[in-house]
């Protein structure tokens, strides 16, 4: 390990750290570094491929012989099906294979069985001929319905359906009273969120094709090639280098493509069975049914402070469900936000008669963050307190501290008193604010190689995949930048189990993860071209740099880089590196905050997001181009999870009732604000990039600024989410 | 021609084109499936993403919800066709250039539906872009840079005139 010393910090407030970094990599950029390629908008290098039709989705793979794959689906919420007769549909026109998935059906829309034909329509009718003999049970779908003791056991037997309870190392109840007894001002409010869903606009799918070697290779919209890959072996009991996953692009995950689907063995098996390559994908009803979701939640928060505006107590007691799975916890932002010297959590796990829930950009912090940010406003104004002052006061994280004043100078929030009454007639303005909080630093064990051929090409070759982010195009910028080469002259390979191992695509971890190995194994393959034409350079290799296309000496000498690396011996040089374990660097995290101005028509109960300002921070900002994307993309979820979106099952059948995108809506382009973004960037010295992730960290805090600015236009407080217009006339006492 | 099929003839980007199909097929489907063009894409199948929107006789048109037979005669338009020759069209510059392709499945829809807008009227505002594309999904940029690609295909496409 080397010792280093780096600036760190943010503009106004750097200091030095000393940090160990692996002796073969490079130094790590700081505060100090002065980057020509890095920090520069840049659009994304397929582009071109995307504007004309040429990118190819998973849904565009077309092989020799492919057979379309279609899954009957249980139409009961509990259900076992006796017998599931295969043969009336094996007989059909066309049909190549027909498969059993599954007997015991504990959601509406689980897969039952499925069939591979020449064509769709011969798989849908085949589908159809299935017979199933269905012994129906009971079932449960809501949540509260699902606690109770008398209430259909969803896993069977002595399995109950509430999971969890007091977490570990928390405050008692008996703590928590007295913390309240004694605070000067006290909230007890109840919150609740819906169950959504990802609504990719490519829904889950695969294309499987056996080899004549008896290895598998798979296409398929995933955000992790590996998972999908090991997930296949486990499977089909293979060697993992026995199956090749493959993806180029896809059309959105956002947590839902994380790890193997059921889709993924359903195509696979079909197309062992057929001995045909099976393409499998979801129909938009389907992806609602069994793609995913975030789960609901209900959170009874407590909360007090002292007269100081010092936090005394965070009480948390909640509940959730994520269907058939667990995963309703989100208590994360509650937990660790604010500085409390007394914080409880008791949670429960629901388990209800629906589909399985999915990890969902930034899972249980939307959910908790709503009620918390929530709560705090709430306690601000008992207090008396401008509700970011409130916050400042609890808050110790100095990022977050100027990001405040960052952003309540862009959205006017000193003449936020004026807005309820600026709307005009029948109308409320609002002003509400929200922080936000995420990891994203990253996790060791990414993997990439550069590869420098004589004739001057740059390629680099890494497992990781592009889930429509930019990882392609921020790999290519960081070799650039060491290479002095443009982003355009690397050639990006992605996307491939034959490529150097990568992680999943999910929790803001890839750019933190992958670029430190890229910029290692870039560095590496650089030092290996000096080596070869530093004696044409009449220098040391140790003396000589790449910028602007060249190669070039301490003295001033320099030779293009193509001409540089003609002097390479052999076809090219080939140098593979491993991102390190993080440094301990300046923070862990990332802070940020987001405001939101809204106005609410107080006839109609509808509510327009106005604008939103979004102040955050990401490390070292590869390419502010895609980092706003990632930002505004964030922002209007959060609005569409605010606003609009709620799955909607129906008690006495236990089916989902708006499996569409007319009955489930998500924002469309008439509900869009204006965004504001600050990008604040952050020199954190974690690794040799000190680069982190900004997928998660924007969706955060929308919801409960939006909240927040309606409390604000209304002057009450809307306490369940999606905020509807019936909520908000209700809430004025007009219904 | 066998049994249930039909037999259109149509211009599509351009070329004058004739297809033979399973006559139960959309238009999405025969373009995907039988000419391979797979530009336009499957996002729900029921006329409610615009991911399969094309043009037809200049118009956009979710290409789900229309049969093939019915584009008999027309002249159709997708995201392969908009290109002139090598020379992208200026959206396809501008939505490349503003980042609002992010994972690109919505761009060939939005990009037809925005082409019809400015043949249209070619200085649309804000507000009349939003209401153009308002049957468009996009699950990822957050529409802004979309809007913003959009005006700057509309600027550069009028100093061209």
């Amino acid at each position: 390990m080397a010792k280093r010393t780096l600036r760190v910090g943010y503009p106004g407030n750097y200091r030095e750290i000393e940090v160990d970094s692996p002796d073969a990599e490079p130094a790590p950029w700081d505060a100090d570094s002065k980057l020509a390629v890095v920090g520069k908008r840049s659009p994304r290098l397929e582009g071109a491929d995307k504007v004309t039709g040429k990118a190819k989705y998973t849904a565009d793979v077309k092989l020799q012989g492919m057979l379309v794959a279609r899954v009957l689906r249980s139409p009961y919420a509990r259900a076992t099906a006796r017998s599931i007769g295969l043969a009336k549909a094996l007989k059909m026109p066309g049909v190549k294979a027909a498969i059993e998935v599954e007997k015991e059906a504990r959601y509406h829309g689980q897969a039952i069985a499925a069939v591979a034909a020449e064509t769709e329509a011969q798989a849908e009718d085949a589908v159809a001929a299935i017979e199933v003999d269905w012994a129906v049970g009971e079932h449960v779908v809501d949540v509260e319905a699902a606690r109770k003791p008398n209430a259909p056991r969803v896993h069977g037997g002595k399995n109950p359906n509430e999971r969890g309870g007091e977490a570990q190392n928390t405050a008692t109840e008996e703590a928590c009273v007295t913390a309240l007894k004694k605070s000067h001002a006290t909230v007890d409010i109840t919150f609740t969120t819906p169950v959504v869903t990802h609504s990719c606009l490519e829904s889950h799918g695969s294309v499987a094709r056996w080899e004549s070697d008896g290895s598998l290779t798979v296409w398929d919209s995933t955000q992790s090639i590996f998972g999908v890959r090991d997930g296949l072996a486990r499977g089909f009991q293979l060697p993992a280098e026995k199956v090749r996953v493959v993806k180029e692009h896809m059309g959105g995950g956002f947590g839902s493509k994380l790890g193997m689907g059921q889709h993924s063995m359903i195509a696979a098996r079909l197309a062992r069975e057929a001995k045909a390559p099976v393409k499998l994908m979801l129909t938009r009803k389907e992806e609602h049914l069994a793609g995913g979701n975030r789960p609901s939640s209900v959170q009874r928060v407590r909360a007090g402070a002292d007269k100081d505006g010092k936090l005394t107590c965070l009480w948390l007691q909640s509940h959730g469900t994520g269907g058939i799975n667990g995963g309703a916890n989100c208590a994360g932002p509650l937990m660790s936000l604010y500085n409390c010297p007394v914080r409880r959590l008791w949670h429960a796990d629901v388990i209800t008669n629906a589909s399985p829930a999915a990890a969902f950009r930034a899972p249980g912090h939307v959910q908790g963050m709503f009620a918390l940010e929530s709560t705090m406003d709430e306690l601000a104004g008992k207090l008396g307190l401008d509700p970011i002052e409130f916050r400042k006061r609890n808050d110790q994280n100095e990022m977050r501290q100027a990001e405040y004043g960052e952003g309540a100078k862009m959205a006017g929030w000193e003449a936020r008193a004026h807005l309820p009454n600026s709307g005009g007639r029948h109308k409320a303005r609002g002003l509400g604010v929200s922080a936000s909080i995420w990891g994203g630093g990253g996790a060791p064990g990414a993997q990439a190689r550069c590869v420098i051929s004589r004739d001057g090409a740059v390629e680099i070759q890494c497992g990781t995949q592009d889930i429509g982010t930019g990882t392609r195009t921020i790999i290519a910028m960081i070799a650039a930048e060491e290479l002095g080469l443009k982003p355009e002259q690397v050639l990006v390979k992605l996307g491939d189990t034959t490529l150097p191992f990568s992680h999943g695509s999910g929790g803001s971890m890839t750019a933190p993860s992958v670029t430190p190995a890229v910029r290692a194994a870039t560095a590496a393959a650089r030092g290996r071209v000096f080596e070869a034409c530093a004696k044409s350079l009449k220098a040391d290799a140790d003396n000589l740099t790449a910028k602007g296309g060249n190669v070039v000496a301490k003295g001033g000498a320099s030779i293009p880089w193509a001409e540089a690396c003609s002097k390479i011996a052999g076809a090219n040089v080939s140098e593979q590196a491993t991102r390190a374990q993080n440094f301990r660097g300046y923070k862990d995290g990332t802070a940020g905050c987001q405001f939101a101005e809204v106005e609410v028509d107080l006839e109609t109960g509808h509510v327009q997001v106005l604008r939103v300002v979004a102040v955050h921070d990401c490390g070292r900002v590869v390419n502010p181009l895609l980092a706003e994307s990632q930002i505004n993309g964030g922002i209007i979820q959060g609005l569409s999870y605010a606003l609009l979106e709620q799955r909607i099952l129906d008690d006495a059948t236990g089916r989902m009732m708006n499996a569409n995108f007319s009955d489930y809506r998500i924002a469309g382009p008439k509900e869009i604000p204006e965004i504001s973004v600050v990008l604040f960037d952050v020199s954190n010295g974690r690794t040799n990039t000190g680069v982190m992730g900004i997928g998660e960290p924007p969706i955060v805090p929308t919801p409960a600024a939006i909240a927040n600015a309606v409390a604000h236009a209304i002057g009450k407080r809307i306490t369940d989410l999606p905020i509807t217009p019936d909520k908000i006339l209700a809430a004025l006492g007009k219904k | 021609m066998k049994n249930g099929e039909q037999r259109i003839e149509f211009t599509l980007n351009g070329d004058k084109t004739s297809v033979t199909f399973p006559t139960f097929k959309t238009l999405l489907e025969v373009l995907r499936e039988e000419l391979n063009l797979t530009g336009t894409k499957h996002g729900c199948e029921l006329g409610e993403c615009g991911a399969c929107a094309v043009l037809v006789d200049g118009k956009p048109v979710l290409s789900c919800l229309m049969l093939a037979v019915e584009a008999d005669g027309t002249k159709v338009t997708t995201v392969e066709g908009l290109a002139d020759d090598a020379r992208l069209h200026p959206l396809q510059e501008a939505f490349a250039d503003c980042g609002a392709a992010q994972c690109g499945y919505c761009t060939p829809g939005f990009l037809c539906t925005a082409k019809a807008l400015l043949d249209k009227k070619p200085d649309a505002n804000r507000r009349e872009i939003s209401e153009a594309l308002a049957g468009n999904i996009c699950r990822c940029t957050g529409y802004i840079q979309i809007f913003e690609a959009v005006e700057q295909a509309a600027a550069k496409m009028a100093v061209k005139k």
